[in-house]
């Protein structure tokens, strides 16, 4: 048997990503595992983007506390890894009298976390700071530390960090055993056997699954479904901030959500599912997000869907994270991590260093570790001289690639560069098929490019890997498909 | 003895008009009446239609040595409507070779229905 | 393929076109034929010719070049018709932006990223089509849902096939074509749902792309749960009642690897917006007067990017008559003010142009809401005292009306505003 790794992670969600990139800051040999063909493609993908203020979550469990620390270590990944991060602040709003109490206890319960900032806005404030927002609004609790990223784009950064410093990724690689033997653990998956002393459960739905391989005591986990609709772009600025509803004890409730890039996504509902595959929308969620979303930004109307989704939330019984060491030696769970997850995930990591440096792994820091990972070219926010110079240095930004989110070719290249092996991987890198015409025109493109890059067969590129093809061959006089020239 | 005439419905291809046509036959099929037409073409379709439908066929075959790898085609004259997925069934291996013009042959008379193949579309030879 | 002659982007343009399909290469045309002497053509693709390139089917042509031609053909004409009068072609390129002092930024594979300077700009970008979520279609969301026009390049140009058992939802003119394209590859075409009680495309294509393959037309029928988690593996479609609402308890499934969504076109205004161009809310186009020109002083617009047309020899006459305005424009000739705004009424979805001149003949297109048989286009000042009427024997929300209004139509005609319904006879 070869010299077994240090830490093998189970699942390329935030929370995998963010482990990896911070035990890649020390000399360890690290092997992440990522089912999916790009990481961030599972429950991340889907998720709302927000960088919670802090104060939601109950200081008593264990994601209140990791909540409103993770939301503090955001600024500096942002500024390291050169993804987009605004803090744009956020209002939870009273639409009656009833509201009030509510919005009191959350401010009472930041203050006593330590929530900086947060304040309670009358009628008249609201409506000057939002005044796209209902007439009807009473009050609001103003949050200025709730931000928005691209939950994708911070996987994609995290995982691409922790890869020039040192991190084995292994994407459309699924674990199919785990073993333990002489404080050695033994995983097999779909492309080969590994050999770990610590193996980390970050598997996101499929945490008890990987749980039971494990031998580790039972962890249920219960897919709730979360639709969410993205709105026309010509909405942006309509609202500015994060908007809440008045919590409920069971939900945050249905939000606007201005997106890091300024799109207003409306969502997400919460119902649990049984299958862990199910994303599907459907009618019923769409008009359940618009009834409740109107009631306090009436100028929001279905008409203006340019694309509709759903992500599973991983949610544990009791509803809180389940973080920690299990009876089987080596095997630590990092599970049931639903809202505050993306917000929480760098505290979750630094979590997890922690507890493997009490079990005993050395951790010897790396002198060559770049923290920084270089700026991608975002071609159309550079100043006219600026398109006009690079333009001429290097012929890949003379063609436009997408035309409704202007991305030129140059940027799909790097984008592929980077990793993107598929046409979603290129969208969620660069925005190339995300707007409203929804890759009618990029998608062709992006497939040739993919197909030169990567020399394939250009009926060999995928949507999102696996089954997911976009086209065959076509068909020869006998009817079998033509063979690739 | 009175003559029995029926009637007979088709939709005019002639132009996007699409004028509804109508074709009284008595017996033994023989036309006796055309109605519904705007113009010459689409009597004559109607009654062509009724006897031995025919169509124009537009396709792709094969390019090599060109900066796309399919030439679109079309028949030279329509051709019987049964016959149309046979004639794009034989044509589907057929590869030409680049530089090709516009209304160059690129198959003659193919499964003898009277219609040459012609290209549709000037196509430079690239290297 | 036709080559271009290289344009050198040296110097002030006359007239710069943005985009290179059958509206602008005539309105570039017809530029040249008014006098103006520096034409330029900005296009996306490796050739210009737009999106007929990938129509490879036969129909156009009929009015413009009175014979019938196919996609490719008619766009092959245009093309040369434009480079033999001198029209500078930049392909592979993409106009960017027009800067409020009419300077074009553009970006081309040959020239980088360039600022070019020009007398009167023309947008002619054509249009996009609508896709899935803009009717939420729910479900899954595999691979294998894609536009009519998306499987139409795949298999036109790309030379592949989008799969290998097909359902089509809408009976948009593209889907129709589509599936009898598909079906002359052999790939099995198990239907078209159409919500509406009526076909959305010409009936020329429902009889040659669907009766003569026996393929289905399903008329006020829907998709409602598209099923797959890779690929499409099946979608559940239902017939819906008078008000569009599905009845979910007479659904049933198909089983298909493919949804082609063939719901229509919106035009391509991403450029007009940047611009603020005032925009027509139900074109979704620019407002443009009898002239075709915009909000914007020489800056003008021809065919779908002004709104959706069913057939390219109209884009043709419309393309001739904005780019012979632009070239005069260029030439400091401004055309003469139009002194009638025109309005849609009962029954009609939109008219343009948004204006006219009782002193001028214009053609008014106009697209109505609903089929009817035996009716009468009626034009009528407000205070109801200046009525025409024009007797139609059907009209249909496919197909385009164009209306000629001529100055004698108008003699009795005192007022500033005109109202166009369709009604019942």
């Amino acid at each position: 048997m070869p010299e077994p790794l240090d830490v093998v992670i189970i699942g390329g969600g935030v929370v995998g990503c963010a482990i990896a990139r911070e035990l890649s800051r020390y000399r360890l040999r690290v092997c992440l595992l990522e089912k999916e063909c790009d990481v961030g493609f599972g429950t991340s993908k889907a998720n709302s983007g927000i960088i919670h203020g802090g104060h939601h979550s109950d200081p008593r469990s264990v994601k209140g506390g990791l909540e409103w620390e993770g939301n503090q270590l955001w600024d500096a990944l942002a500024a390291d890894l050169g993804f987009g991060f605004k803090r744009i602040g956020e209002l939870t709003i009273a639409l009656g009298e009833a509201d009030l109490p509510v919005l009191e206890n959350l401010l009472n319960r930041g203050r006593a976390k330590g929530v900086t900032g947060l304040e309670m806005w009358p009628a008249e404030r609201v409506r000057a700071e939002e005044p796209n927002l209902s007439p009807d609004i009473i009050a609001a609790l103003h949050a200025p530390t709730t931000g928005v990223v691209n939950p994708y784009e911070a996987c994609f950064c995290l995982a691409e960090s922790a890869v020039r410093n040192g991190l084995d990724l292994r994407t459309e690689t699924a674990v199919l055993g785990l073993s333990l033997a002489d404080d050695v653990w033994t995983v097999e998956t779909t492309r080969g056997t590994l050999h770990a002393r610590f193996v980390l459960n970050a598997a996101g739905l499929f945490s008890g699954a990987i749980a039971a391989l494990a031998g580790a005591p039972a962890l249920a986990i219960h897919p709730r479904k979360g639709e969410e609709y993205l709105l026309d772009k010509r909405l942006q600025g309509h609202i500015g901030r994060v908007i809440f509803p008045c919590p409920s004890p069971v939900s945050k409730g249905i939000l606007v959500i201005p997106t890091y890039d300024g799109t207003l996504m409306v969502g997400p509902t919460a119902h649990t599912v049984d299958n862990p595959f199910d994303l599907s929308t459907s009618a019923a969620g769409s008009d359940e997000v618009f009834a409740a979303v109107q009631r306090f930004a009436p100028g929001i109307s279905p008409r203006d869907v340019i694309a509709q989704f759903a992500g599973l939330r991983a949610a544990a019984d009791g509803d809180d994270f389940v973080i920690g060491l299990t009876d089987r030696k080596g095997f630590i769970n990092i599970a049931g991590i639903q809202s505050p997850g993306l917000t929480a995930a760098p505290a979750i990591a630094q979590r997890i260093v922690g507890l493997l440096r009490n079990e005993g792994l050395a951790l010897t820091p790396r002198d060559d570790f770049d923290p920084r990972l270089p700026a991608p070219v975002h071609f159309m926010s550079l100043s006219t001289g600026a398109q006009i110079d690079l333009a001429e240095r290097d012929p890949r930004y003379r063609r436009m690639s997408c035309r409704c989110e202007f991305i030129t070719e140059g940027e799909i290249l790097d984008a592929i560069g980077r990793g993107a092996k598929t046409l979603d991987g290129i969208k969620f890198r660069t925005r190339a098929g995300m707007g409203r015409c929804q890759g009618g025109f990029c998608a062709a493109r992006c497939m040739e490019l993919l197909a030169r890059e990567l020399d394939i067969p250009f009926t060999d590129v995928t949507k999102r890997g696996g089954g997911s093809w976009m086209a065959i061959p076509r068909l020869t006089s006998i009817g079998q498909e033509a063979s690739h020239d | 003895m009175t003559q029995t005439v029926s009637t007979a419905n088709y939709l005019c291809i002639g132009c996007p008009m699409g004028c509804r046509l109508e074709v009284d036959t008595a017996e033994e099929d023989r036309i006796v009446e055309i109605r519904g037409f705007s113009c010459k073409r689409g009597k004559e379709y109607a009654a062509q239609e009724h006897v031995d439908p025919r169509r124009n066929v537009a396709l792709t075959v094969g390019l090599r040595g060109g900066a796309l790898p399919r030439l679109p085609v079309k028949t030279s004259a329509a051709v019987p409507k049964a016959r149309v997925l046979a004639l794009c069934a034989a044509l589907r291996d057929l590869v030409v070779d680049a530089p090709v013009r516009v209304g160059q042959v690129v198959a003659a008379n193919p499964l003898g229905l009277g219609a040459d193949i012609v290209a549709t579309r000037e196509m430079r030879a690239v290297d | 393929m036709i080559s271009s002659k290289p344009a050198h982007l040296q110097g002030v343009y006359d007239v710069v076109v943005a985009g290179g399909g059958p509206a602008g290469l005539g309105a570039a045309l017809a530029a040249r034929e008014a006098g103006a002497e520096r034409v330029l053509v900005v296009d996306r693709e490796k050739e210009a010719g737009g999106i007929l390139l990938q129509c490879i089917h036969a129909g156009f042509g009929l009015h413009h070049f009175k014979e019938e031609l196919t996609g490719p053909e008619y766009a092959g004409r245009v093309l040369r018709d434009a480079l033999e009068h001198g029209v500078d072609v930049l392909s592979d390129a993409y106009a960017l932006d027009v800067l409020p002092d009419k300077r074009i930024k553009l970006m081309s594979a040959e020239h980088g990223v360039r600022l070019i300077e020009t007398r009167a700009a023309v947008l002619s970008m054509g249009a996009r089509e609508r896709t899935r979520a803009a009717i939420r279609i729910p479900g899954a969301r595999p691979a294998g849902v894609l536009t009519a026009g998306f499987a139409q390049r795949l298999v036109n140009l790309q030379g592949c096939l989008p799969g290998r058992r097909v359902a089509i939802l809408g009976s948009g003119d593209i889907g129709l074509i589509m599936a009898r394209r598909l079906t002359l590859e052999g790939v099995e075409v198990v239907g078209v749902f159409e919500l509406m009680p009526y076909a959305n495309g010409l009936n020329r294509n429902i009889v040659q792309c669907l009766r003569d393959f026996d393929i289905p037309l399903h008329l006020s029928t829907t998709v409602v749960q598209v099923h797959g988690r890779e690929r499409v593996e099946k979608v559940t479609v239902a017939p819906v009642d008078d008000h569009l609402k599905p009845l979910l308890s007479k659904a049933w499934d198909v089983p298909c690897d493919t949804l082609l969504v063939s719901i229509g076109l919106i035009p391509e205004n991403e450029l007009s917006c940047q611009m603020n161009l005032r925009l027509d809310p139900v074109t979704n186009g620019p407002v443009v007067n009898s002239a075709m020109e915009t909000s914007r002083d020489g800056v003008f617009a021809c065919g779908n990017v002004v709104h959706i047309h069913d057939l390219v020899d109209f884009v043709s006459a419309e393309a001739g008559l904005a780019g012979r305005w632009a070239g005069l424009a260029a030439q400091g000739r401004r055309p003469p003010d139009d002194n009638v705004r025109l309005s849609a009424g009962e029954n009609v979805g939109y008219c343009v142009p948004h204006s006219l001149s009782t002193e001028r003949e214009h053609t008014v297109y106009l697209r109505v809401r609903k089929p009817m048989e035996q009716s009468v286009i009626r034009l009528s000042s407000p205070d109801g005292r200046f009525t025409y009427e024009k007797k139609v024997r059907y009209v249909f929300p496919a197909e385009m009306i164009n209306l000629k209004i001529s100055p004698r139509m108008l003699q009795n005609f005192h007022g500033d505003g005109l109202r166009i319904d369709v009604l019942p006879r």
